[in-house]
């Protein structure tokens, strides 16, 4: 536990003295802002639509505002992570301190868990740009925050499956554009792969729909903590480090 | 060398028929060495001749493919965190991060090594002092120039005071002057660690090791104290003389056949001339003929005006072992 700290620590002091950190946060940030405001924007145009006709249907900021930016910052997620993970490995193996680390007396998975982790800290200081965003609703309106955190639990769990497949396809490569590059290839192909289940119905069409990381992100976003998905996020985060820990024994038998 | 102190609890490293094959090619061919405790071992040979492959072995970068290795009594394979413990490895490349000072690079590998607190603290500051680096403290490692950032990984290298230190070219690339400091550095070392180097430069074992391991293409040559070999290699000694004739003429053929008579000498044979100086080799049995050869010289009319002992450099050691082949003949041309 300790070897996985003195890992997390240094994989968030070289994310923070580079511009990767300040980068990626900023951009997310820009993003998701203007994702925001329009949400807003529409939500306000459909209450003033609501009034000049005189219907009273209830308007809700948890329905209206915060499930479809949950859901946007989902998919805005997908194309920050290849960014996240691409130099966890790739890095090490380019300038050799992967050799420094698989020498010292640590076991391989803490040098993973370390990495990881750190990764997935590096996206949650992203959902708080989030937050500060969704943090106007609270001051301005009154939505029900139990959603919004289990929404955020979700987010973590997608993005923790993902992050732990790009550390794993970051151990496959000493460059990092192309460890950036399949990751966001299989990034995109796990999103969109629910596709599939809307005009086929067969046995494989459901397992590639099941696969899709998007799906399983539906039901968080409503705010409902669905098991199911949980557990598939779970398994999509150790199944990504195992292949990672795999990956690295290999490395050790061919390099 | 002390041959006799073989005893188990001296041997600092043992290694027996380590074997790494590749897909294709093997690198390693059944080798097999012993290290005693506190002594400094230089591992020659030409590049690709499955040096680096041998220190990942022992410093489990990469298990064996076969034979066994053990460091301070573990092996290689079946508990590699105590060997890992023990060991402190430099690789050709030092593994610095550019993005950490290098104080800050030191605590970090001396926390991987499992220091905390105040002794590593302690080792940091030692460390640094030991290998010269403390002006550098607070300065970025990717800033630093090639012999600091070698010094660098030198430090971390030795950061929890491990019994072995493994070395893998601890001098390339360096300046003459950076080369002599490190030299230094790596001998003054040896007190408290066993250390292995690898270089493919002769000097550098002939000035730092007190044994050598030489292989080739995989295999290993021979392993023995550094004078033994060139013991070895030389049987005879060989005197270089430089010669002038009084009056600028000389006859090398007399000069030749006058020292050839004295007893003792097996061969002598002319080398050059620079003008009026001309150089011989001179090929006798062991024991002191030197005197006589000079007295022989100057008793002829000539002027004796150098006489020195032509040692026999590893590099000749080398190639005889070796069979001269292409391979040690670059190897030995680039030393020079």
């Amino acid at each position: 536990m300790r070897n996985v700290w003195i890992i997390w620590r240094k994989e968030m002091r070289s994310y923070f003295v580079s511009p990767i950190a300040y980068l990626l946060l900023t951009m997310f940030a820009l993003v998701f802002g203007f994702f925001f405001w329009n949400a807003l924007g529409i939500f306000i145009l459909m209450g003033m639509e609501a009034q000049m006709r005189g219907q009273m249907f209830p308007m809700n900021l948890n329905e209206q505002v915060i499930r479809p930016l949950l859901s946007n910052s989902a998919v805005i997620g997908l194309f920050f992570i290849p960014m996240i993970t691409m130099r966890l490995f790739a890095e090490e193996k380019r300038s050799g301190t992967i050799e420094l680390l698989t020498t010292s007396p640590i076991r391989d998975i803490e040098i993973i868990l370390g990495k990881w982790f750190a990764a997935l800290a590096l996206y949650a200081c992203m959902l708080l740009f989030t937050a500060l965003n969704f943090a106007f609703l609270f001051k301005y309106g009154n939505p029900d925050w139990k959603p919004l955190a289990i929404g955020y639990l979700g987010l973590l769990l997608q993005a923790g499956g993902l992050l732990a497949i790009g550390t794993f396809i970051s151990t496959l490569t000493k460059n990092q554009i192309v460890a950036g590059a399949a990751t966001f290839g299989v990034c995109l192909l796990l999103w969109v792969l629910e596709w599939v289940g809307g005009y086929e119905t067969a046995t494989w069409a459901q397992v590639l729909s099941y696969l899709s990381v998007v799906t399983h992100f539906e039901s968080f976003a409503k705010g409902v903590l669905d098991i199911k998905d949980a557990v598939f996020y779970v398994s999509v985060i150790f199944t990504g480090l195992f292949f990672t820990a795999r990956s690295m024994e290999s490395l050790r038998w061919r390099s | 060398m002390e041959k006799t102190a073989s005893l188990p609890q001296n041997r600092m490293i043992t290694v027996k028929e380590l074997t790494k094959k590749y897909a294709r090619t093997t690198a390693v061919d059944h080798i097999s060495f012993e290290v005693e405790k506190g002594q400094i071992v230089g591992f020659l040979g030409p590049n690709g001749a499955g040096k680096t492959t041998t220190m990942r072995m022992l410093t489990c970068f990469m298990p064996p493919t076969d034979g066994q290795a053990t460091v301070a009594g573990f092996d290689v394979l079946e508990q590699p965190l105590e060997v890992k413990k023990r060991i402190g490895y430099l690789p050709e490349t030092p593994p610095l991060y550019p993005e950490m000072e290098t104080a800050e690079y030191l605590q970090f590998v001396g926390r991987l090594k499992g220091l905390s607190g105040g002794e590593l603290q302690k080792r940091v500051d030692f460390v640094m002092d030991r290998c010269a680096v403390a002006d550098m403290k607070a300065k970025l490692l990717g800033k630093l120039s090639k012999g600091y950032r070698q010094r660098v990984g030198l430090a971390q290298a030795i950061i929890h005071n491990p019994d072995v230190l493994i070395l893998d070219e601890p001098t390339a690339g360096l300046d003459p002057k950076q080369i002599n400091e490190t030299r230094e550095l790596i001998k003054s070392l040896a007190g408290d660690h066993t250390i292995i180097l690898s270089t493919h430069i002769l000097p550098e074992v002939e000035q730092t090791c007190e044994q050598v391991i030489i292989i080739n293409r995989g295999k290993l040559v021979a392993t023995d104290s550094v004078s033994n070999l060139q013991n070895r290699a030389r049987g005879a000694e060989t005197v270089l003389v430089e010669i002038a004739g009084r009056n600028g003429d000389l006859q090398t053929a007399a000069v030749e056949s006058h020292l050839s008579t004295l007893s003792g000498v097996s061969r002598v044979q002319f080398k050059t001339s620079h003008g009026a100086r001309n150089v011989f080799e001179i090929e006798s049995q062991k024991g002191f003929v030197r005197g006589d050869i000079a007295r022989a010289i100057v008793q002829a009319g000539w002027d004796l005006n150098e006489l020195r002992p032509a040692a026999m450099s590893l590099e000749e050691v080398f190639l005889q072992l070796t069979g001269g082949d292409a391979q040690g003949t670059a190897a030995a041309k680039e030393a020079n």
